[in-house]
């Protein structure tokens, strides 16, 4: 008998900044490696994705709005966040992707590090991106980027905190709202971020993170009219022209970059997942006295 | 809508801005045909002559660079459609075709094109520039004939921008580790590219000169009731000493560029065209890995607020949706106005209306030329009797349309609800649709109520408003206090439905590179 019974944590779904179960009252059983229960981990529904784009879109124009100085902030003091559940991340890791302490230790390490990388490109992204254009006439022509909007996320499926923040990160950095689908064998790391994320400044609704089924989940987003762009990153790849089609409906931008999603996330990331969400502005005006 | 007198390089002619005197200073139309004075005065014919374009009566297929036939020996005609007369036979490219020039461009790129040092690329495309320039004429008269646009348009817009395309792109050939993707970016490969009949030379060079740039081959597919500025400009490229295979011009229908996008040879899609076609070109990419850019339809608002120059503001709003006949996928093609000004500003714009002079494309004085096809009148037509059904308020000014060829008189709907087929629906022609608004905050919304996302105008005299509105309108361009402008350094292109990716400046490189 232990001194005292520990405390068990309900996994449940993260969508406006809150953390509510399905709504079809499904959860589904999440184990170690070696088939140790972890956790019941809520398992989304559709109309849960649904309303996670409901969520997201809601949050777009704060979001977006928000100066590019107080988004680097607010995505800074995540990272904080992140450092002081540095343990309980590594645990995670032990647990439910098997690691070892010190690979499990090191993994996190990594995902906080990335995060303050891409919280300090918030105020120099469009910096890169934009341009003074010299057109042959008397205007002023400028380009900026600007966020693409509501994006769905397929966290990859091999990698617990580390994979999920590299494919979060630069999608929130550039001021889009996101709709995360999490690993289903890995969710325990995706909601212990979400619980970061709802007490980090971070407005409600921004981050939406569904637990769940990927090939029940991803189709609904894919096919979804409100979302902007998909990442299909944690998709399968016998899935993805499926979802590629579906996304074919409103013209959403789709990041696919054929890489097998047991690729190495330590790697460092550039910034191509940084310009993909992105739009660009031109605008003109006449130059005159 | 005049000719262009401002000396401003490759631009279209100068929007009149508020400090210009027309209406006041009589040099118009305005004041001959409003009637005051009962005597109709009249502008005696100014035809462009045709002499500088020699039609041949069949072209082929510009494949390998040479012309031949198409394998199956199809052809189609190609119409003015000004008068409906055959201007000449066109091969139909069929799937051999498509094989053998994705072949040919293949072959170029992996032996010819792309091994050649950059800066070596860089003159041939400084080379075409040129001889468009130096051919200037021939192509203006030879797009109104093919295409039904206004002389002053091809003459003024379309062919001096196709030139520019071509010479901005040159310099890039050998400064493309220094253009942001990195340090040696890289050629896509063969890109087959598919353009509309509405801007077919400036289409034509928007496709082939970033993408040659880039180090990559092309099998372009020019619209089908428009190919012949295309096939020329194979010929310029000819001229020009192009190699072999890397530039192929295959003429064709639907068929012919669905052929094309499905072809396994081909590494990178470019679209300009419709949504609906689109659509279904990202669908028939799904899951190959292609790359793709999307340039789409579009309902663009043209909002004018009440402290805005009338006088520009009507000129621009004009410009905005008479241009090339409404044929432009960022046409101003929703006037939104505050509601304080409405009568004024529709007013004025009904007046200067009655002063656009509608007829012959190869007039000099012409401001509205011919609908390029008759389907796409029919859809006009349609589109503009729905606007009536649903309850709006239709007007255009009095005005005489030739009896043979397409034509369509420039039409205002007043009282548009947004409901209305003809708020909602790209019409792709001379028609505007007029919205009213009270607050900036209603004008946002109207604005973005659309899936499309391409363009936008803003009209006032209030510079925070301008940049406070120009940040919340969901569209790739906004133009403030002018209208359609376009420059190779300017990126153009839509978000949501309008497509993706961007065409011109440095960003548009990123299409044709592989990073």
């Amino acid at each position: 008998m232990p001194d005292r019974l520990d405390v068990r944590k309900t996994y449940k779904l993260f969508i406006g900044g809150a953390f509510p179960r399905s709504e079809s009252g499904r959860s589904y059983p999440v184990t170690g490696p070696d088939g140790t229960l972890l956790a019941h981990v809520a398992l989304a529904s559709r109309k849960d994705a649904r309303d996670a784009v409901t969520a997201a879109r809601a949050a777009f124009g704060r979001w977006s709005g928000a100066t590019a100085y107080n988004r680097g902030q607010v995505l800074y003091r995540v990272a904080e966040m992140l450092e002081g559940r540095l343990d309980q991340f590594t645990s995670q890791g032990v647990q439910n992707e098997g690691l070892d302490r010190a690979d499990a230790e090191r993994a996190v390490a990594a995902a906080i590090d990335r995060w303050v990388w891409y919280a300090g490109w918030t105020d120099k992204v469009a910096q890169v991106a934009g341009s003074a254009n010299p057109v042959a006439g008397p205007y002023f022509n400028f380009s900026v980027p600007e966020p693409a909007g509501v994006v769905a996320v397929l966290a990859p499926a091999g990698s617990g905190l580390l994979g999920l923040v590299s494919v979060v990160a630069p999608v929130i950095a550039t001021g889009n709202t996101a709709v995360v689908v999490a690993s289903e064998r890995y969710p325990l790391a995706a909601v212990t971020l979400a619980e970061v994320l709802a007490t980090s400044d971070v407005p409600g609704g921004v981050v939406n993170v569904l637990t769940g089924r990927a090939g029940e989940l991803a189709p609904v987003l894919a096919g979804h009219m409100d979302v902007n762009a998909i990442d299909l990153t944690g998709a399968k790849p016998p899935d993805r022209a499926d979802l590629e089609r579906l996304a074919a409906e409103n013209v959403k931008r789709v990041f696919a970059t054929g890489e097998d999603t047991d690729q190495d996330w330590a790697a460092a990331p550039g910034i191509r997942r940084l310009l993909a969400f992105l739009e660009t502005k031109t605008v003109w005006h006449p130059v005159g006295i | 809508m005049r000719p262009g007198t401002e000396a401003e390089g490759t631009g279209k002619p100068l929007m009149k801005g508020a400090n210009d005197a027309r209406g006041a200073d009589g040099g118009g139309a305005l004041a001959e045909t409003a009637g005051t004075t009962g005597t109709e005065w009249e502008y005696a014919p100014a035809p462009e002559s045709r002499d500088v374009v020699t039609l041949a009566p069949e072209y082929g297929l510009f494949l390998n660079g040479e012309f031949v036939p198409a394998a199956g020996g199809a052809r189609f005609a190609t119409v003015n459609p000004a008068t409906e007369e055959p201007l000449a036979e066109v091969a139909e490219a069929g799937a051999e075709d498509v094989d053998r020039a994705v072949a040919a461009a293949r072959e170029a790129y992996e032996r010819v094109w792309g091994p050649m040092p950059p800066a070596e690329r860089a003159k041939y495309l400084y080379r075409i520039a040129r001889v468009l320039q130096e051919r200037s004429r021939e192509f203006a008269v030879l797009e109104s004939l093919d295409n039904g646009k206004p002389i002053k348009e091809t003459r003024d817009v379309d062919v001096p921008l196709a030139a520019a395309h071509f010479f901005y792109h040159a310099g890039w050939a050998d400064k493309l580790e220094y253009a942001g993707f990195g340090p040696s970016p890289r050629p896509v490969g063969v890109a087959g590219q598919i353009i509309p009949w509405n801007f077919p030379l400036l289409m034509a060079a928007w496709k082939l000169a970033p993408a040659l740039a880039a180090g990559n081959t092309c099998v372009l597919k020019p619209a089908e009731t428009t190919p012949l500025t295309a096939l020329l400009l194979a010929q310029v490229c000819q001229e020009a000493g192009l190699p072999p295979g890397v530039v192929n011009v295959l003429t064709g229908a639907g068929e012919t560029g669905a052929a094309l996008v499905a072809h396994p040879g081909v590494d990178k899609v470019a679209f300009t065209g419709s949504t609906e076609v689109g659509k279904q070109i990202r669908r028939t990419l799904a899951g190959t890995g292609k790359r793709l850019t999307l340039e789409l339809g579009g309902k663009a608002a043209n909002v004018v607020f009440d402290d805005a120059p009338v006088e520009a503001a009507v000129e621009g709003i004009v410009n905005g949706i008479f241009f090339n006949q409404g044929h432009v996928c960022c046409a101003g093609s929703r006037l939104l106005v505050q509601e304080s000004v409405a009568d004024t500003v529709t007013d004025r714009l009904r007046e200067r209306l009655g002063t656009l002079r509608l007829g012959d494309p190869l007039d000099k004085n012409t401001d509205i030329g011919a609908i390029n096809s008759r389907q796409q009148l029919d859809k006009i037509s349609e589109l503009a009797a729905a606007g009536e059904a649903e309850g709006a308020e239709r007007w255009s000014p009095p005005c005489q349309l030739p009896g043979r060829g397409y034509w369509f008189p420039p039409t205002v709907f007043t009282g548009v609800a947004q409901s209305h087929r003809i708020a909602r629906e790209e019409i792709f022609g001379p028609v505007l649709s007029v919205l009213t608004f009270r607050t900036p905050e209603e004008a946002v919304t109207k604005a973005n109520n659309t899936p499309y996302g391409l363009s936008a105008g803003v009209w006032t005299d209030k510079g925070s408003r301008i940049l406070w509105l120009a940040q919340r309108l969901r569209a790739g361009v906004v133009w403030a206090n002018t209208y359609n402008r376009f420059d190779p350094a300017s990126p153009f292109g839509g978000y949501r439905e309008s497509g993706f990716g961007r065409e011109g400046g440095r960003h548009g490189l990123a299409a044709y590179l592989d990073a």
